[in-house]
């Protein structure tokens, strides 16, 4: 099972074995991992699941989609180039060792 | 014994969320979270939605797995019904019998399924979607089902529908309204939804009343209409709306009127009390002040966090911006802001394009604002409201206006 590593802000480092086709967001919601708060249970509507992965890291993430592009637009904690809403980040093989940092806020 | 602790009444998003919340902040003292379902917390949207689809599991369902609330020292009582609070000994009892003192009582009981005064709502094959259990048995049903009835063209009776339609069920909807959720979005909304359910099969009886649901052998046979229609059914849908659990706040003496009445902080006249969620009755600054009851999981966990913030020290007046959503089918509908006593509609985008959103104004002032596949519009409908910013109709209405911008903007 593919390993993502999720670091909050007060540095505090939580890797998870997340079977693939499980979201980074049900992943982390599942194993009690705070900072996502996921109020819409994963349907791209509410922007509470915002993470931002290691930049180096981008490619081993699919590309935005559209309902999360604009989603995005209403983050808590200010949008970045590398950030994704986790409900959205199916996980793959190709995640092994991918790195996500937690935002400041959610809501 | 008098305590600092919190008692919670009502485990749904809510609940569960001024659980953790407290938590969140540092809170140290005692947390009872009193559920009457069986079970962990859940989330109530996908019921509807991927869950009754058979999308996903039970386990993607719950809020939290069983170790957060022993990890945050979360005392779940699950099953358990509170049957008196003792306002003078701040406590209150369980239906065992039990007492739990509280420091500050928060009641989340949320809302029932109403239940209209129909003959033959007792029958088997009569379904409700709400909780847990009933859209399990929804589920079961749905896979023997062929012929359905759904009564009352809400949210949930649409989400239903365009479930039951995918698996190619005959689906027919009766509402007593000329319109489509009429309760809660706007004519042009309505009319570009029932198209789109119409177009997928799903055929609808507006201003019909359903008289009486009949059956045989204590099995549903079909719903009959007011005037005379029969429609056959081997499995009915009755979603007509919830009823707030006002009960046990009226017995213990605290105002309910549609919802226990609270002020700006969610307190009840007892200072002790607060209430949150479907269950709340408040005055909503985006209503100007009206009192207003919403069911929504923003306002939910909205509510949670105000009261949260409160009991740890940080008291503020509860502004959140309503927002809400609905998915049916591929269609996505997503509401910011109250748009209840809008007197006028102006398009963004083309419904025949399958992606626009409507401003619903009152006289010169924008009101809410919903968007049927635009979330980019609703994503700027939320930070223009939650700003209290407006745009004009002209505005609304003419594509190359960056609304975007226009959310962006200072305060003038």
């Amino acid at each position: 099972m593919p390993r993502v590593t999720y670091i909050a802000q007060d540095g505090t480092e939580t890797t998870l074995d997340i079977a693939a086709g499980t979201t980074i967001m049900q992943a982390a919601v599942f194993n009690g991992v705070d900072g996502i708060v996921a109020e819409c249970g994963g349907s791209c509507m509410c922007a509470t699941c915002h993470v931002y992965v290691r930049e180096e890291q981008l490619a081993m993430v699919p590309p935005i989609g559209e309902d999360e592009e604009a989603m995005l637009e209403g983050t808590a904690s200010p949008r970045q180039p590398n950030s994704r809403l986790s409900c959205q980040l199916i996980v793959s093989p190709e995640m092994e060792g991918l790195v996500v940092y937690l935002p400041e806020t959610q809501t | 014994m008098p305590n600092d602790g919190v008692v919670i009444v009502g485990a749904g998003h809510a609940g569960f969320q001024l659980a953790a919340s407290l938590r969140q902040h540092g809170f140290a003292e005692p947390i009872a979270l009193i559920g009457d379902e069986p079970g962990l917390p859940y989330q109530r949207p996908p019921l509807s939605k991927d869950y009754l689809d058979g999308k996903i599991g039970l386990d993607l369902l719950l809020m939290r797995p069983e170790a957060f609330y022993r990890d945050h020292h979360i005392d779940l009582l699950p099953g358990s019904r509170v049957s008196e609070i003792d306002r003078a000994a701040r406590a209150v009892r369980l239906a065992t019998g039990e007492r739990l003192p509280y420091g500050h009582l928060v009641l989340a009981t949320g809302a029932r399924n109403r239940v209209p005064p129909l003959p033959g709502v007792e029958l088997d094959g009569v379904c409700y979607l709400r909780t847990l259990a009933d859209t399990d048995e929804l589920r079961d049903r749905l896979a023997q089902a062929d012929r359905i009835v759904v009564i009352g063209a809400g949210f949930i009776g649409l989400e239903f529908a365009a479930v039951a339609r995918g698996r190619g069920k005959d689906v027919r909807i009766v509402e007593l309204t000329d319109r489509a959720m009429g309760r809660v979005v706007s004519v042009p909304t309505s009319h570009f939804f029932a198209d789109a359910h119409r177009a997928a099969g799903v055929g609808f009886a507006f201003g019909a009343q359903a008289a009486r649901i009949a059956g045989a052998n204590g099995r549903v046979e079909h719903v009959e209409l007011a005037g005379g229609e029969r429609l056959g059914a081997d499995l009915v849908l009755i979603s007509v709306g919830v009823v707030p659990n006002g009960e046990l706040a009226a017995a213990a003496g605290l105002a309910v009127a549609n919802g226990i009445v609270v002020d700006d902080q969610l307190l009840t006249a007892d200072i002790n009390i607060s209430a949150i969620g479907d269950c709340a009755a408040f005055p909503c600054h985006h209503a100007a002040g009206q009192p207003t009851r919403l069911e929504a999981v923003q306002n939910a966990a909205d509510h949670a966090r105000c009261v949260a913030e409160r009991i740890v020290g940080k008291p503020r007046p509860y502004a959140a911006l309503p927002w809400f959503w609905s998915e049916q089918g591929k269609l996505r509908l997503q509401i910011a802001g109250l748009t209840t006593g809008h007197d006028r509609t102006v398009l963004r985008g083309d419904p025949a394009s399958g992606e626009f959103s409507v401003f619903c104004y009152r006289g010169d002032v924008l009101l809410g604002i919903e968007s049927i596949n635009r979330p980019a519009d609703h994503m700027q409908a939320r930070r223009l409201l939650a700003a209290g910013r407006q745009v004009t109709a002209e505005q609304a209405a003419d594509a190359d206006f960056d609304l975007r911008a226009a959310a962006a903007a200072r305060p003038v």
